[in-house]
Formats: structure tokens, sequence, C-alpha cells
């Protein structure tokens, strides 16, 4: 069951070996910082140390000082430059050399360059700020926060989902729970550190940086530095650990770009791990209020949802996962509201399933107090609260396989021999818990543009500006090639991480299979015509077959009854030595412009909640098992099950390894993850991988991922649902769960830590 | 990262020399213009931070006496030399035969790949991770002397309850320390001003009103070999640490637990906690409840009851006092059930 290569079920692809498998192991991927430039000279930052004020004078002289600096970027310096915007493709609105407010702790105030990295570092710390700083307000319980309601601050998220009467429903309740759920700032580490490279030819700009938009970067670069969006290429080969990191571009990238342009030479900036935690995107705090009304007989009644999430004084970054935890199960009545808080604080940012994670976490926490105030199995409470349809808008599920996930997972892991009774099960000093949870996540694809090309020789060059940010996407547009022009994976190229490339949408939100799949599809066969009706066409090899009754496979036309042409014969009666098809996707209910805008740079989201025809989400169940010391009270994960239901898995191996990845996480978020803020001043404490904790190898033991067979045509072309962001969600809630089952202490805020457990 | 000077003495004589030029001594040793570097695990990692600033960095690693670099395990006692890599004495099997304390609290100490890097002399000598002591824009007693502790009123869940002052509450995060601070270690030094050898708990100093003076060394002075004596309770020892995650993270709580056994009777204890204190911590009020006692649940409490008498929490920190007892209580019965 713990293979790295599960067997394909049902409506699953072979778990082929990543193409780049043996470069990155190897070391010879190249990834953006790793570019080898001549005469390149190196950046660093310098921050500001208040969160709060306004920089009243910079000094900068020992900086200047010191031996190979070549150039101080700050104030004045980026004035003939446009704002950075916040949105899609802009990480916050702040142009921190635009203007000498600050508006967060570790906000740029310069950048240094300087011949060598350690001289750029050494005079980056020598730059001093003087302040006028003012009292900054760092979280929901500050002074000086201010509060407004989240609809339709973004186009995100556009109203409260409500349903039915929650008020008198929950007057009417027989059981209820009421709680209060937190979930901690995270921070993005991945271990490729955050860069930009900037090099000029003439007018023409080339950026390297570990980017999950290079299309709509382009654009947005091009429109900050006043360029043609001809003259800027952004490149991005491989990524290393993106997770939404990557997704909007921050400031920094023009700065940089300003001060190559300046020394007229090509500047890196690799910026540390402490800067990287003021100047880059992170999962914002939130707190959650959850009624939950129900009958003996387990039927919810009334599901009440209250959210608060921090964002930046500018800039309404809202996540709202109201509209995921509203459609989980069949409640009856539904009452949401999302509040936004702004503070002192960067702008906040996708992070891996943006909103689902901590909505599901409160959710799901809730779900398992209620189950426990009726006396009834958690498992058997989600299954009496199945809906038919989604309780928001009344659309039916394009498919739900909830159930069978839950059955297959629980079956796996043993849940029958689990005791209900709290604190009951136990292995020597150790107390033993077992907890489960849903996962969920919206299924959506973007328009995509793809350019397939096949020679006569059988070789196949895929090109999409998409991303390979880990998830085997690349490898996955390969098989999907090989699959439909019927080639080996050997005879496959994929070019991805490119603006130069066919546009592709952001690598966000678990689009990119759906609408990258589906795009290299159409491209592909719309050769397969131009083959298959040379091949059957007066004087070719397979004159006289029907178009429709022809396939390719080990390259060659192949008819049904068994005849067959050599892919060079066709090639060779066409007269052409290549077939090259340009293909742009768009999935169903897309606007007219939708394919217009993907060449802005600007992607338009399909599916999820907002289709007229149904609601699309992948689900999931996750079971954990806990051990946690009854002295000491560390609490250990000795093993998770979790069963997923996505529709087509192009790729039962990259699924799983998605899937596993998701889970592990999911397990940090419950247990290690969690920045910590310095309350009286709005900074960040806890600025390095020694403090800011995630699991290492020795807190992961067993990990199980069983893909659950499911078909579902009305998703998009490929019948793919995304699954990047799906197993970290409910985890953490799941391990809560747990943790309460063990010890009858039920932890509503996260990370759960000794803290909570002894005493 | 500052330039500096960077030099590779070839003998101990030749690094004092150069490290007992006047502009060095009379300050605290992590303050001195010149600093040894063994592993440099910890200094470089505070140079890069630019949290130490030295001009001129001598390396012990090509002083060429064998001595530094051994590990001899007589009848009576284990010695080791100062630059002895974590790894090599955490793996030693004698040594973790003879006294399972001292392996143990090396094994469960940062990472293989620093432990093949990191020496026992930098080891012992490793510097708070405070955050506030780690980020020079905040205030901090220890990194400059009088400007305030940010930690105080801050982020303090890693901080220290024992031992700390007004002044400083940063905790000593050492593991291999609590061991030798147990089993009553001598440390050699040597220095312009000749050779000596401390008891391992004079070594480092409680903060105090001078946080920034961590230890008793003038800045010449070069530790040489550390010495364990080995006892009957030597082979009854155990370090046990408590930490957010299985491995690679400091203890939230440690105790090193050495227990000389009559039977079920305790003839003596030697018990020292570690994530808890500003320095290496022997609780010896702990020890002396035990002695002379059947070692049980409630005498294991009692014990660590008297450990904490004195302890003073901060807003985040109070959890590490029923922590720091339970995992006293844990580790002296575990240590009561090995075969001694
Ligand atoms: C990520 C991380 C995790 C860690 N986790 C743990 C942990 O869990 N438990 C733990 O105990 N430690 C841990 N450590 C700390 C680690 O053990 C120390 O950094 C290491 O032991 C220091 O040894 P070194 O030889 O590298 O010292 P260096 O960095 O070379 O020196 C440290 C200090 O000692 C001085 N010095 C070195 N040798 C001598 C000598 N012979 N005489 C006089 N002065 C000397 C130096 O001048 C310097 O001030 C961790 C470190 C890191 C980076
Ligand atoms: S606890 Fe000590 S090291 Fe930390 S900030 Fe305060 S004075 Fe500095």
């Amino acid at each position: 069951m713990n293979q790295a290569a599960p067997a394909p079920r049902e409506n699953q692809g072979d778990p082929v070996v990543r193409i780049d498998a043996r470069l990155k192991v190897t070391g010879q991927a190249g990834y953006p910082a790793d570019i080898v430039t001549a005469n390149v000279a190196h950046g660093a930052l310098a921050t500001s140390s208040i969160a709060r004020g306004k920089v009243s004078e910079l000094h900068t002289k020992d900086a200047r000082a010191v031996p190979g600096v070549l150039d101080i970027v700050t104030y004045g310096d980026l004035d003939k430059t446009d704002m950075p915007k916040f949105g899609n493709t802009g990480a916050s609105s702040i142009g921190p050399l635009h203007d000498k407010t600050v508006f967060h702790d570790g906000q740029i105030i310069a950048l240094v360059v300087a011949e060598s990295f350690e001289a750029a570092e050494e005079a980056a710390m020598l730059i001093r700020a003087d302040y006028e700083d003012e009292r900054p307000s760092a979280s929901f319980d500050s002074k000086g926060v201010k509060m407004e309601p989240a609809a339709g601050k973004s186009p995100m998220f556009k109203e409260d989902a409500k349903a039915g009467d929650f008020d008198a429903a929950w007057a009417d309740a027989t059981v209820k729970i009421d709680e209060k759920y937190s979930t901690p700032t995270q921070h993005h580490n991945p271990i490729e550190l955050f860069s930009t490279t900037a090099m000029w030819q003439g007018d023409q700009l080339t950026i390297h940086e570990p980017s999950q938009n290079v299309t709509g970067w382009k654009v947005e670069l091009a429109r900050q530095l006043k360029l043609d969006q001809a003259n800027v290429r952004i490149v991005s080969p491989y990524i290393g650990g993106a997770f939404g990191s990557k997704g909007p571009m921050t400031a920094r990238t023009a700065i940089v770009a300003v001060a190559a342009r300046r020394i007229g030479r090509p500047v890196r900036c690799v910026v540390n791990r402490m800067q990287a935690f003021g100047t880059q995107t992170y999962r914002a705090e939130t707190r959650h209020r959850i009624r939950m009304g129900a009958g003996k007989d387990g039927r919810i009644t009334a599901f009440g949802h209250e959210a608060w999430e921090v964002t930046s004084r500018p800039d309404p970054y809202v996540v709202g996962g109201t509209s995921a935890t509203a459609r989980m199960y069949n409640y009856g009545s539904v009452l949401t509201h999302v509040s936004l808080v702004h503070a002192d604080r960067n702008t906040p940012g996708y992070m891996r399933s943006p909103p689902e994670t901590p909505y599901v976490y409160a959710l799901e926490n809730a779900m398992d107090e209620m189950a426990v105030a009726l006396g009834m199995d958690p498992v058997e409470f989600r299954r009496i609260n199945e809906p038919e349809k989604e309780p928001i808008g009344g659309k039916p599920f394009s498919s739900r396989s909830l159930i069978k996930c839950y059955d297959q997972a629980s079956e796996a892991f043993g849940w029958s021999k689990r005791d209900p009774t709290v604190g009951s099960m136990r292995d020597g000093d150790w107390l033993v818990g077992m907890g489960c949870a849903t996962a969920i996540y919206p299924t959506a694809a973007a328009p995509c543009a793809a350019r397939v090309r096949l020679t006569a020789d059988g070789e196949v060059r895929v090109q999409c500006g998409s991303h390979e940010i880990g998830t085997g996407v690349r490898t996955i547009a390969g098989q999907m090639a090989a699959e439909r022009l019927g080639v080996g994976m050997d005879k496959i190229s994929v070019e991805m991480g490119d603006s130069a490339l066919p546009p592709a949408p952001v690598s966000g939100g678990s689009i990119s299979t759906a609408s990258v799949c589906s795009a290299v599809m159409k491209a592909c066969d719309a050769i397969r015509e131009k083959l298959f009706a040379a091949a059957a066409g007066k004087g070719a090899p397979l004159a006289g077959s029907a178009n429709a009754k022809l396939d390719l496979k080990d390259e060659e036309v192949v008819t049904e009854t068994g005849k067959s042409a050599k892919l060079a014969d066709v090639f060779k009666a066409m007269q052409v030595g290549a077939i090259e098809e340009y293909a742009e996707f768009a999935p169903k209910g897309s606007s007219p412009e939708a394919l217009s805008k993907l060449y802005a740079g600007q992607s338009e989201f399909h599916g999820g909640e907002n289709d007229e025809d149904s609601v699309k989400y992948a689900f999931g169940a996750e079971f954990v098992e806990v051990r946690i010391n009854s002295y000491t009270r560390e609490i250990r994960v000795p093993r998770i099950v979790g069963a997923f239901a996505a529709g087509r898995i192009m790729n039962t191996r990259t699924a799983r390894s998605q899937l596993m990845g998701g889970m592990i996480w999911g397990i940090g978020q419950a247990l290690h993850e969690a920045t910590e803020i310095d309350q009286r001043h709005a900074r960040y404490v806890n600025r390095d991988l020694q403090d800011y904790l995630v699991p290492v190898n020795a807190d992961i033991k067993q990990v199980d991922v069983i893909l659950v067979p499911e078909i579902d045509h009305q998703v998009n072309p490929a019948g793919v649902k995304g699954l990047g962001e799906l197993g970290n969600v409910g985890t953490a809630a799941a391990v809560a769960s747990a943790v309460y089952h063990a010890t009858g202490k039920r932890i509503r805020d996260l990370p759960i830590r000794i803290d909570d457990l002894i005493g | 990262m500052r330039p500096f000077v960077y030099e590779r003495p070839t003998s101990v004589s030749a690094a004092i020399a150069i490290a007992s030029r006047p502009d060095t001594v009379h300050v605290p040793s992590t303050g001195a213009g010149t600093q040894f570097i063994a592993g440099g695990t910890n200094l470089a990692d505070y140079m890069k931070l630019g949290v130490a600033r030295p001009e001129r960095l001598l390396d012990l690693n090509t002083l060429a006496e064998p001595a530094l670099r051994q590990i001899r395990i007589d009848n009576d006692k284990i010695r080791f030399g100062a630059l002895v890599r974590m790894g090599e004495a955490a793996d030693n099997n004698d040594v973790r035969r003879r006294c399972p304390v001292l392996a143990d609290s090396l094994k469960f100490a940062a990472s293989g790949q620093l432990r093949n890097m990191a020496s026992l002399g930098g080891n012992v000598l490793q510097r708070t991770r405070c955050e506030y002591f780690r980020e020079i824009s905040w205030p901090c007693n220890k990194r400059e002397p009088g400007s305030g502790c940010a930690a105080m009123e801050g982020s303090n869940r890693q901080h220290a309850v024992l031992g700390t002052s007004d002044a400083c509450i940063a905790t000593y995060h050492g593991d291999f320390a609590q061991a030798l601070v147990a089993l009553d270690a001598t440390v050699d030094v040597e220095g312009s001003r000749g050779r000596r050898t401390l008891t391992f708990s004079k070594l480092h100093r409680r903060p105090g009103e001078t946080p920034d003076i961590e230890t008793d060394l003038a800045a010449d002075e070069l530790i040489t070999a550390i010495e364990v004596p080995l006892a009957q309770w030597s082979s009854r020892s155990r370090y046990l640490k408590i930490r957010d995650r299985e491995s690679y993270a400091f203890a939230l709580a440690s105790a090193a637990v050495a227990l000389d056994m009559d039977g079920e009777t305790v003839r003596s204890a030697r018990i020292a906690l570690g994530g808890l204190a500003t320095v290496p911590w022997r609780a010896r009020e702990a020890e002396d409840t035990l002695q002379g006692k059947v070692l049980d649940e409630a005498t294991a409490q009692e014990a660590a009851e008297a450990a904490f008498a004195d302890a003073r929490p901060r807003e985040h920190n109070a959890f590490k006092i029923p922590l720091g007892k339970r995992t006293l209580v844990r580790a002296l019965l575990e240590t009561r059930d090995m075969k001694g």
C-alpha cells in the first residue's frame, strides 16, 4: 500500500518516472539563482526594523565605504517606475522605495549592490535608518487595527454564503456547539531561497527568478518599468518549493532590475532567510467562531461560521474559506461572515490551500466536537450529513466520493479497532489517540495555451509557459502528449517556465494539470486530425479508413481492423517534416475575453462553486494516530492514512507524492509550524529554520495514500481534478481529534504543543 | 560578513600567544577582537548575523597536539580532547557503555552534519539562541550591555525559568554540558597565565547584572580537555530530552540523571536540567531529597518540586515548570529501571 508508485486503478495513469528526476537528484537541474552569468554583481537588501512610521533619514555612508560596493538603490531611485499593484500577479501595493512610509517590519529600505555577496551583505547591515516611529498594531487584539467586512473587498470573495433561516434553526437545535478556533501565522520557508537575477541587453530585460506565473509577471514588470512587454522575459525552469510563495511578484523584482540597469551589469539578489519573512507573502493568522446545531438523530440543522483574517494596512487580501465550509455538509441552514482586520503587517498571500487549510480546520474540529456531543462515531456523523446537493446554491456536485474515501481510509487504518472512550487506549507510558477529518479542495481550471510539435521520427516537443513547481506537471504534460500521439516517454521533451512560451495561467489553485493537459490534449488532437486525414486520404497508406476509427500507437497510425502505417510514411505522404499545432484551451463558462486576458497575464478561473451546472470539488478522508507521553506530553504521529478521490489521476506516482507531502505538511501545521510575533513591535521573532519548526524525517513515520477511483466528465476535457492542495486540508483537525481522543483535551488553537497538554 | 584576519596556529602555545595581545584581554571572552574557532557551527553563524564581530579568527583545527583529538578511557575517568567532534564521542561504544548519559546528550543534539563538524570545546561554549540576541536590531543586554532585554516582555516561550536575572533570561541550550555538570566533570584550560583546571560548574556564569560575561574564561584561555570521573553511578545514567519535534531541535526541558542505587534505595543521585536555565543547571536540592530514599513516583515528584522551588516564569514559558518537573520524574524512573 505504501509504495512510491501505486498500481493504477480505474481511470488512473501509469506511475511514469518524472522526466527531470535524474537532473534533480544529480544537481543538474538549473534553478533560477544557479544560472551562470558573466560579470554578475550581487545584491543584498536592507530592511526596516520598525513596523510603522517613516524613514526620516537613511545613513549609507558606512555602507558605501565597504570595499567592493558598487551602488545603493534607495528612495528616489525608483521614481521613474510605476508603483506595484496588489492583485493576482502583484504581492502588495506597497512600493517600498517609492515612499518613505513604513507599513511593516522588514520592509525594504535599500538594495546594496557589490562585487561579492559578502560585501553586499556587510554593507546592507551597515545601513542605518532614523525613523519617526509610531506604535504599530500587530494583530487581532492590538489597539488601532481596522476591521471591515471581507465580502466584496476581493474579486475572489464576493459575498458571505448563507442559506435558510439560521437563527431559527439555531434556536431550535437540541444539541449545540459554539466554539472558537484559531490558526497561527505561517511563513513560506522553501529550501530554495527567494532570488532575482536581472540582466539587460539594450532595452531587453531578462529576469531569472523562481515564479509560478511567468506570463503575469512579464506583464506586471513591464508595466512597472514602463517597458514594452515584448522586451521583458521571465525565466523560471525549475522551482525549489513554491506552494504560492512564488505566485505573486514582490517589489524586489523591479528594484533589482533598476539596479542592473544603473550599473550596466547583471545583478543577482538572493534574499536571506530572515529577510524573506518581511519581504515575501505568508499565511496570516485566522480566528473562527463556529456554531453548529443538530438534532438527536445526528442531522445538522444549523451551521454558522464567522471568521477573522489579518491583512496589511493597504491591501485587502482575503481567503474567505467559508465558500468551502458552507458547502461541505447537508446543514439545513447556513450563516457565514468573514471580517478583514488591517494591521501593520506585510501583505499576506497564497500558501497551499489558502482558504481551506484554516477554515476546514475549524469546521472539522467542530464536527468532531459535535460527534462527541451526540455520542456518535465521527465517521458515521459525516455519513449522516452527506448532502445530495450543495446547501448554498442547491447545485449538484459534479462528483463527490467523500464516503468512499472514508470507507477505504478507515478500513486501511483499522478504525474499527478504536475504542471511542477518551483516554482508554494506551501503550505503556504512551496515550494513544485516533482521529479523522475531511479534506476538500475546489476543482478549477483556467485558459491555457500550448504548442506541440511532432516530427517524422516520432520526436515530440511540448511547449507551455506553465511551471514545474515540483508537482510533476512537466512529466504529466509529456504523458498526455505521449498518450495522444502514440509515442514513448523517451521521445518527449517538455519546455516550461519561460514567458517566451505559449502563455499558461498562474500555477496556483491546483489548476495546472487540468488546464495544461486540456491545452496539450487539444494541440495533440489537432495533430491527430491532420495525420489521420493524410493517412486515410486518396492514395495514402490507409486510404479509405474512417478518420474517427484511427488511432496512434507505437509511432504508427492504426486502424480498428489492425492495419497500420508508420508515422514516417504518413509524413512522407504529406511531404512535411514536422507538424506543429498551437492550441488554446478555455474552460466551459469562460468569458469571451478569457483567452485574450491570458496573454495579458490574467488567469480567469472556472470551477469550484462558481459554475452554473454543478459545484466541483475533490475530497479526501484522513485518519491519524497520535501517541502522547503520559508524563511529558510530547505528541508523536506514528501513522496517517489518507484516501482521496480527484477524478482522473494522470500519474499515480506524482499524485501520491503530492498528497503525501500535503499530509506531512498538515502534521507540521498541527504540531510545529507558527511564526511568533512580538506583539509590542509587530515584528516577526523566529525568523529562521532553527526556531520556525517544520517536521523532520524522524517526525514522519508511516504515511499511506489511497487513490480512490473516480470518473468525472464534467470538470474539464482531461477529467482531472487538482490534488496539489488537497492533502494538507483537514490534517490538523484529524490530529486535534486524535489528541482529544488520547487526552480528553480539546485544543482549538494551532499549533498543538506540549504547552497545551502539560499541567 | 565583516572582513577578518584568519590565522592557523599550529600549537596551543602559539594560539595563546596570538590571543593574549593586549587588545584582547580585559573584555569578556566573547567580546574580544580575537576569537578561537573550532567547528564554527556556532561562531560562524553569529558572525554572519553580525552578532559576533571578531577582527581575528584563530583556527584551532591546525593545532598539532594529538591529545586535543583523543578520547581516553581509564578505569576511573574519561578524558575528551577539546577538538574531539560531537559525533565521534556520541558514537564511541565505550563511552556509551561506561556512561550512557554522555553519549546520549551528544546524540540527541543538533543533527548528524553538525555533530560531524562541532567540537566538544566549542559545544560547551555555545552561546544562547535567544531570538532577540540573534537579531541585532533588538535591544539585548547580553549583546549590547545596558541596552535592555527585549525578551523579558516579548516572546519568551523558549526562555529560562531557572537562574534568570532582571537583566537576562536567555536559556543555555547545550545538552552535553548538562551531563558534564551532573557528573562533576572538570575542564582543563590553558592561557597566558598558565594552566588551570576548573570544575565544570564554575565554567559558566549566571547572567546577574552582567549577562555579557558568560564564562569564567579569559579571552586568551583555551579549553584543552574535558575530564569526566567514572564511578558507581556512571553506567546507570540517562539523558532525557523533550522537544517540539523528534529530532533536530533544542530541548524545551531535559534531564541528565545518574544514580547510585542500593537495591531500590538511592545511595546518591546526580541531576542536571537543560533547556530550563541560564547556565548548565545542577539540581542539588533535588538530589538531596532523594538520598537514602526508595525511588518511586512519589519521591521522584518530591525531588522535582525541590528542583523548581525557585523557578520564575515569564509570559510564555510558564509551561516549562510543570514540564521540567515531569521530565525529571520520568528521567528518574527510567534511570532507576536501567540495569546498573
Ligand atoms: C541548527 C543547529 C542545531 C543545534 N542543536 C543543538 C542541540 O540540540 N543541542 C546542543 O547541545 N547543541 C546544538 N547545536 C549547537 C552545536 O552543538 C554547537 O554549535 C557546537 O557544538 C559548537 O561547536 P563548534 O566546534 O562548532 O564551535 P565554534 O562555533 O567553533 O565555537 C563556539 C564558541 O566556542 C569557542 N571555542 C571553540 N573551541 C574552543 C576551545 N577549545 N577553547 C576555547 N574556546 C573555544 C569559540 O571561540 C566560540 O566562541 C545546534 C547548532 C545548530 C547550528
Ligand atoms: S534574554 Fe538575554 S540574550 Fe535574550 S534579549 Fe534578553 S538580555 Fe538578550
